[in-house]
Parts: structure tokens; C-alpha cells; sequence
């Protein structure tokens, strides 16, 4: 059956209302099984043998000492993960992330494992596993490895992008551009210039949940693994070719999550467990502790960013710049690229220009955290944006409106732009009550825009109807937000049945076609957009078998409010059907009802936000604390609007963290100083006030009911937001992130001094 | 025939100016004659391509047809968080 995933306006009965979630009560009462819940008879325990050294050649490793010890079941190396990826570079970096071949290339990186029968018995076996290092010199700076003077990361990385392509190996992995315009000419038409560099510090996306899986291989070649993760078919994919097996006889299942905002889209540790069981012969558990969560998996860049923006004495940017380097720690990546695309992505300029670096640094392997390089790039842009207006003597919001992109805007990564909605997020701004509340003693207010690409993908469901009428739906897209509730409201209102009627799971690998991860903020987007037409798939069954219960023709029925109606002169006054009734007699009129769909949901559309922060900063310690704060954000259409907000909340809380606190700290030998809770602090409920929502709703175009992704947007404005509040408070601009207590003092004292 | 825009990279990669001209029907068919009209794409074919159509980005759909006086605009396949 054909599908047209256009919008079209309707009146909703089910989407937009606030039902519990599914999952809810599992999950408060413990019952929830999560990565770490789940167990297989036979288990053994695994442990990973970490890098102690930031960069280091591997010269030897001895397992046999450790392989000799009583309930050891397995060890493995390098040795035992060979390399199948037949010439695939990005894949090759993933094998040698997960386990080092020939240098450990940052502290905490991989390179031993063991299985046994204990955890006591694994630890002790770590200690017997012998490893000669030749220890390297090392750079875990973005800023000092992209000197001529910097040790190198790889010995071999020849700057891409670069005319012509350098002939001595540098960190610096490519070189990116993108912009339109003469920025020179735009500079020289400006009356006021702000020119200024930035830093934020590297974070980590601190989901609350550690990594965790259960692997066992057959020695068929068959294998199951149960995992915490934001995709499992993905991960089904990368561990089958990473370990030479076929991806589908790998079934994967998703546990519950807690928390992956991007650091649960890569494998990690799943890839070793299964060569860990694969080599014992019996399944293999394996949970990272919190200090290999940080030494091992998943930061976001460091970056060091230059930023130039002129405009005329009206408020008209004339030109706009940006230099970005974005650390990817030890191996290359996009996310100076996407830094580059989004930095000025929310204004209409004549003359933009921003050139990218790619920087290798001896950290582990930058990772996808939510929107991507987005927040701290707009971190700059958007502190120097709030400097500019000051310098004109213009009110920031304004400065924004005057300049926001629109329709017909060529945006700064290239393409024009369609409908947008920074503008309806801007005015709604503006008019906040939050924008007029007066503020306390030592208190300021910043604002800050952000831009975030959203994405759809391939998407497969299932529907089934029971024969009592209620409706079973497997997804293949992981639910890391309520995303069940909101699906279940989707089914409702298109089958024209009650919430209550509806479960939604997740369904393994091996039940459905393939789903892509829940990343890009697709989730929803995209899984209801499949569920409307497996929905629709159902109703033409539905009609079916309505028609061969009375016997009449199917194109004289139809499908209203949930039931089933005959039409036309003939039939007409035929009593309705429900699903209810249709599904009890289905074993008598053909057999299962159900409805399938495989798509690829494209048409995500770019997604904006605005935000005001309030903050207070202490003088004397040089603290500050958020004391009010906003999100403005367009939904598309909100299908379960709590969880929307709360998407919005959770995004403005991860990024308050990460303006005021969160920060990697390596220390001279380039090792991790701060590698757990305590040390490295993400906000608690005591550090936020209540996190203020304003839902925008403009219709997606390319979403039946008019969805758009809102997972990611929301944590672009925060650091730019909090550095504009924290520098109105303290008189004095911020332009490194994290904005911790001792770097203020530091501001406040250099400002005293001046 | 449609007019295409090429990020930065892509089209220092086949040396052929930010646009080409490329007679296509819809996206498939734009990269299957990229491909043969210039090698050079092939690697980033191979990374992967999203393709912008009056603004709005196609990572997957390479049945999506390509409206004439369409704005098509290049861009590197972008992931998420």
C-alpha cells in the first residue's frame, strides 16, 4: 500500500494528551531489567585489562601466567580479535578502540581481557597479565597538538583537505570549510567588530547507567547478546563484523537504559565480550565500572575556537567567522566538520566563513553527544553575538531577530533554507515573561540560540492485533526518552482506539528488519511515522475482513472512530464493527490481523531553540547557580508533550552541567585526574531550578501528523546561555567552559586588576 | 538536468567548480552518475552523502525524486547523538 508521509491537519484525539508511561511502573519499582540485570546460565565474569599509559607502544603481553590461574576461562588480546575489516578504515579504528594492536593510545584504553568464573578471579588475573610498554611522549591538549612541535598521535596522518596535502604527518586529521560570500569584504562594511577565542573543556555524556552486556557465541557460529545500547542493530552489525560472524545469526537484544545521549551509539566493550565467550565457550557479563566509563568511553571534543563577527551601527551582521579546532581524541572524525556546519546556522548572513580542524589528541575516541559539536560552537558564536549587541548598544534578542535566518536564507553550511522556526522561537522570547522579571543582587540574564540537524532513518514495525482487540507494537528503535508512550498514542489515534488498548516493546534483531540507533533525534519521528503506516496497513485488513463478515464488497467499508462502517445505499444500516469484534472472529476470516511497515523516514527538517538563563554569581568563591531558566522550542507537533519537555529539561540540564562544572582533567603524565562522580560533577536537582518549557508547535511538512525530532536541539544554547548570564552577573566576558568556581575568581580578579 | 551543489571538499575533490550540471531523476540516479562523471566522488559516496532538496536533507531516500529548479545541495552524511 502506498504511503504519503505529507502532513495533513486533523483534529487529534489521543496524541497531545499526557498519559503514564508504559514503562513507568517497572522502572520505580526496580523492576526494569537494565544492561546489568539480565543473566544466562553458565555466565562467567568478564574484566578488561586498561592502559595505564596516556600513549605507549605495545611491545609484548604475556597471558599465559594469567591463563594458568584457577577459574580463569578464557583471556584474550589483540591476537584473538583479527582483523576482518577488509580495508574499511573507520571500521579499523573501532576494532583498535575497542581492543589496542600495537599502541595504547590513552590512558584506559584496552588492552587485555579476561573471563572467569568470579569477579575476584578476573581481578586477580588482570594482575597476572604481563605487558611491556615502550611509553611515548604525548599531547592531550586540543590547542598543543596542533603545534609543529607536538608529539604525534599516528605517525602517518597527512592532513585532508588541505591544497596541497602536507608532506610531513601532523594531528591535525583534516581540514574542512564552509560559507558563502567575501567574509573580507562583509568586515570592511562593519562599524563594530567583536573578535574573540573560546575553549570548552571535554565532557562526557554522564548517562547514569555503565556500559553492560551479557555475549554468548556458539560454536556453531551462532551468538546472543544482551546490551545496554541507543541502537542494537547497529551494534549487531559492527560486533558481527568485527568478529567475522554473520550478522544474522547474532541476535541482539536491548535492555532497558539508563541514559546515552550519544555515548551508547559505538561499541565498546560488546565486541570483547563476545570474543571473550567465543574463546571460553560460555556466555560472558561484562559492566564497566564508572572509571572506565571515563578513562574508555564516550567524551565529547575539547575544542579551541576563534571568533569574528562584524556589523553595522543598525544591528545588520555584515560578516561573520569562525576558526574551529575540535579534539577527536585518538581517532579522526566529523565533529569539527559539524561545529563548522552548525556555528552560524541560525543567522542569515551575506559573508560566512568557517574553517574546521580535526584534532588527534591522546584521549579516548571522541564520541556523538547530543547534537553533536553543536553547543560548543554555539557557545561561541552565541557569546559573541550577546558582545556584539552590547557594543552597538542593542538589545540581544533584537540583534537575533534582525538577523535570524528565514525562508529563502541561504544558510552557513550551504543549502537555502525551507519554513524554519528560529524566528517563532525568537519572539516568543522576547515576549517571555522571563525576559521582564527583574533581577537580584548579583544576578544576570543571557539568551542564546541553537541549531540542530535532525534525522530519520530506516525504520521497521510490527502491529499486531490480539483477538480481544488490543494492539501489540514492536519497534526496533530503542526507547530512551518514553518514546513507548508516545508511540502508543500514535497507534491509538490511528487506529481510532484508546491509549490502554496499546503495548509497545522493543523488539531484538532478529524480530524486525533493520532500525537505525536512536540518534539524530529520530526516535519518534521516525518510529511513528512507520507505526501510522503499519496502522494503515492494519485498517485496510481490518476493512477486509469487516467486508467478509458481511459479505459485502471491501470498497463499501470503511474505517471510523475504530470501528468498521458499511457505506452506500445497500448496506447501510449494517450495525459498525469494532476492532474488538473483527479481531475475535479473525481466526474465521483469514487468520492474524496485522500490520508491517519498512521505510525510510527522510524529511526529519532543522530544528531551533532559544533560551534565557538567569544565574548568580558569588563574588567572594566565585560560584554561580542558575536561579531561573526557559527553553523555547519547536515540536512539530508534541505527541506526548510531557515527554517533550522533558526532553527539553533534560537537554538544559546536561547543558548547565556542562557550562558550570563537568570537565575532563588530565594531568602532566596524561592521565585522567577526575574519573568518577565525585571528582567530575554533573548537576544534581539541589544545583537547578525548575526548568521552565515553552512548546512551539509548526507543523513538520514531511510528517503525517506534523512531528519533528526534540531530543538534541535542547542542548545547544545552554553553555552560550549560562556564559552570557554568568558574564552580564560578573561584569566580565567567560570564554572557557566549564565556568568553575576558580576560573570566575580568576575572571573577576583579572577584571579588578584592570 | 538539475544543478547540483557541492560542499566544500566534494568539489575540490573533482575539480569542477561548487556545481555541476548532472541530467538525474532522483537521487540514485544523481549518484550513480556522479560516480561515473567523476571518480573522485567515489570515496565519499562510499562515506556517504546526504542530499538537501529545497533545504530540507535526504540521508536514505534515493527514490526521492528531484524536482525541476530544485535547490540540490551536497552535504557529508551527518550522525547524531
Amino acid at each position: 500500500m502506498s504511503f504519503d508521509p505529507s502532513y495533513s491537519a486533523k483534529d487529534f484525539k489521543s496524541v497531545g494528551t499526557r498519559p503514564l508511561r508504559p514503562d513507568g511502573i517497572d522502572k520505580v519499582t526496580g523492576r526494569a531489567r537494565y544492561g546489568a540485570d539480565f543473566n544466562m546460565p553458565g555466565q562467567l565474569v568478564g574484566r578488561i585489562l586498561r592502559s595505564p599509559h596516556a600513549h605507549a607502544k605495545i611491545k609484548k603481553i604475556d597471558i599465559s601466567k594469567a591463563e594458568k590461574l584457577a577459574g580463569v576461562k578464557s583471556v584474550i588480546t589483540a591476537a584473538d580479535l583479527p582483523d576482518f575489516t577488509d580495508g574499511d578504515a573507520d571500521l579499523f579504528d573501532i576494532l583498535d578502540n575497542c581492543m589496542a594492536r600495537t599502541k595504547a593510545l590513552y590512558d584506559g584504553h584496552a588492552v587485555a581481557a579476561v573471563a572467569a568464573l568470579d569477579a575476584p578471579t578476573a581481578r586477580k588475573a588482570l594482575k597476572l597479565i604481563e605487558v611491556e610498554y615502550e611509553i611515548l611522549p604525548h599531547v592531550t591538549d586540543v590547542d598543543e597538538a596542533v603545534k609543529p612541535s607536538a608529539p604525534l598521535v599516528h605517525d602517518a596522518v597527512f592532513t585532508k583537505g588541505m591544497s596541497p596535502t602536507p608532506s610531513k604527518p601532523s594531528n591535525l586529521a583534516e581540514r574542512v570549510q564552509y560559507g558563502h560570500g567575501d567574509v573580507e569584504e562583509g568586515f570592511s562594511h562593519a562599524d563594530v567588530i567583536v573578535e574573540r577565542s573560546f575553549k570548552t573543556e571535554q565532557t562526557h555524556q554522564g548517562y547514569i547507567e555503565p556500559h553492560a552486556c551479557v555475549a554468548s557465541v556458539n560454536s556453531d557460529g551462532t551468538g546472543e547478546l544482551w546490551v545496554c545500547t541507543q541502537g542494537h542493530f547497529g551494534f549487531r552489525q559492527n560486533c558481527a563484523q568485527l568478529l567475522g560472524m554473520d550478522i544474522s545469526k547474532l541476535r541482539v537484544t536491548s535492555s532497558e537504559i539508563g541514559g546515552g545521549f550519544g555515548g551508547k551509539t559505538h561499541v565498546w566493550a560488546e565486541p570483547i565480550a563476545l570474543a571473550l565467550s567465543r574463546k571460553a565457550g560460555r556466555p560472558v557479563k561484562l559492566v564497566m565500572t564508572r572509571e572506565e566509563v571515563f578513562r574508555g568511553t564516550g567524551p565529547t571534543s575539547a575544542t579551541s575556537i576563534d571568533v569574528k563577527i562584524g556589523a553595522s551601527k543598525d544591528g545588520t551582521i555584515t560578516a561573520a567567522s569562525a576558526n574551529l579546532r575540535y579534539s577527536c581524541g585518538a581517532y579522526a572524525s566529523v565533529w569539527a566538520e559539524l561545529g563548522a556546519q552548525t556555528a552560524f546556522a541560525c543567522y542569515d548572513l551575506e559573508h560566512v566563513k568557517t574553517v574546521g580542524y580535526e584534532v588527534m589528541v591522546n584521549r579516548p575516541k571522541s564520541t556523538a553527544y547530543r547534537a553533536p559539536s553543536a553547543p560548543t560552537a554555539a557557545f561561541a558564536v552565541e557569546s559573541a553575538i550577546d558582545e556584539l549587541a552590547q557594543k552597538i548598544g542593542m538589545d540581544a534578542i533584537e540583534l537575533r531577530i534582525k538577523n535570524a535566518a528565514k525562508e529563502g536564507t541561504q544558510s552557513s553550511y550551504g543549502p537555502v533554507y525551507g519554513p524554519i522556526g528560529i524566528g517563532p522561537t525568537l519572539d516568543a522570547a522576547k515576549n517571555h515573561p522571563h525576559m521582564t522579571a527583574p533581577l537580584g543582587k548579583n544576578q544576570g540574564r543571557g539568551v542564546a540560540c541553537g541549531f540542530w540537524f535532525n534525522f530519520g532513518g530506516q525504520t521497521s514495525v510490527d502491529l499486531n492485533i490480539g483477538v480481544d482487540g488490543t494492539v501489540a507494537v514492536a519497534v526496533g528503535t530503542v526507547d530512551v526518552g518514553g518514546a513507548r508512550a508516545s508511540l502508543a498514542l500514535v497507534a491509538a489515534e490511528e487506529l481510532g482506539i484508546s491509549y490502554d488498548q496499546v503495548k509497545v516493546i522493543v523488539a531484538d534483531t532478529s524480530s524486525l528488519g533493520h532500525n537505525d540507533m536512536t540518534d539524530g533525534s529520530r526516535g519518534t519521528f521516525s518510529s511513528s511515522m512507520a507505526i501510522i503506516r503499519a496502522a494503515r496497513n492494519a485498517k485496510q485488513v481490518l476493512r477486509e475482513r469487516a467486508a467478509e463478515m458481511w459479505d459485502i464488497p471491501m470498497e463499501d467499508v470503511v474505517w471510523e472512530n475504530g470501528t468498521a462502517k458499511a457505506t452506500g445505499s445497500g448496506h447501510g444500516n449494517l450495525p459498525s464493527l469494532s476492532l474488538k469484534e473483527i479481531a475475535a472472529a479473525a481466526p474465521n476470516t483469514g487468520g492474524p490481523v496485522a500490520g508491517h511497515s519498512e521505510l525510510v523516514a527522510d524529511g526529519a527538517g532543522v530544528s531551533f531553540s532559544t533560551h534565557i538563563c538567569d544565574v548568580e554569581v558569588d563574588p567572594e568563591t566565585g560560584a554561580a547557580k542558575v536561579v531561573r531558566y526557559t527553553v523555547i522550542q519547536d515540536a512539530g507537533k508534541a505527541v506526548h508533550p510531557t515527554y517533550v519537555e522533558g526532553q527539553y529539561q533534560g537537554g538544559a540540564a546536561q547543558g548547565i552541567g556542562w557550562a558550570l562544572n563537568e570537565e575532563y582533567i588530565y594531568g602532566e603524565d596524561g592521565l585522567l585526574q577526575n574519573p568518577g562522580f565525585l571528582d567530575y560533577r554533573i548537576p544534581v536537582c539541589s544545583d537547578l531550578p525548575m526548568i521552565d518549557t515553552q512548546i512551539l508547535e509548526i507543523p513538520n511538512p514531511n510528517h503525517p501528523y506534523g512531528v519533528r525530532g526534540v531530543g538534541e536541539t535542547s542542548i545547544v544554547p545552554p553553555l552560550a546561555a549560562v556564559a552570557n548570564a554568568v558574564s552580564s552577573a560578573a561584569g566580565v566576558r567567560m570564554t572557557h567552559i566549564p565556568m568553575s568556581p576558580p576560573r570566575i575568581l580568576a575572571a573577576l580578579d583579572e577584571e579588578s586588576a584592570n | 538536468m538539475v544543478e547540483v551543489k557541492l560542499w566544500g571538499a566534494l568539489s575540490a575533490s573533482i575539480g569542477s567548480g561548487n556545481t555541476v550540471n548532472i541530467e538525474a531523476k532522483n537521487i540514485r540516479e544523481l549518484f550513480s552518475k556522479l560516480a561515473e562523471q567523476y571518480p573522485g566522488v567515489e570515496p565519499y559516496l562510499t562515506k556517504g552523502i546526504a542530499v538537501s532538496i529545497n533545504g530540507v536533507i535526504y540521508r536514505d531516500n534515493w527514490s526521492k525524486e528531484l524536482p525541476e529548479n530544485a535547490e540540490i545541495f551536497l552535504l557529508p552524511r551527518m550522525m547524531g547523538g
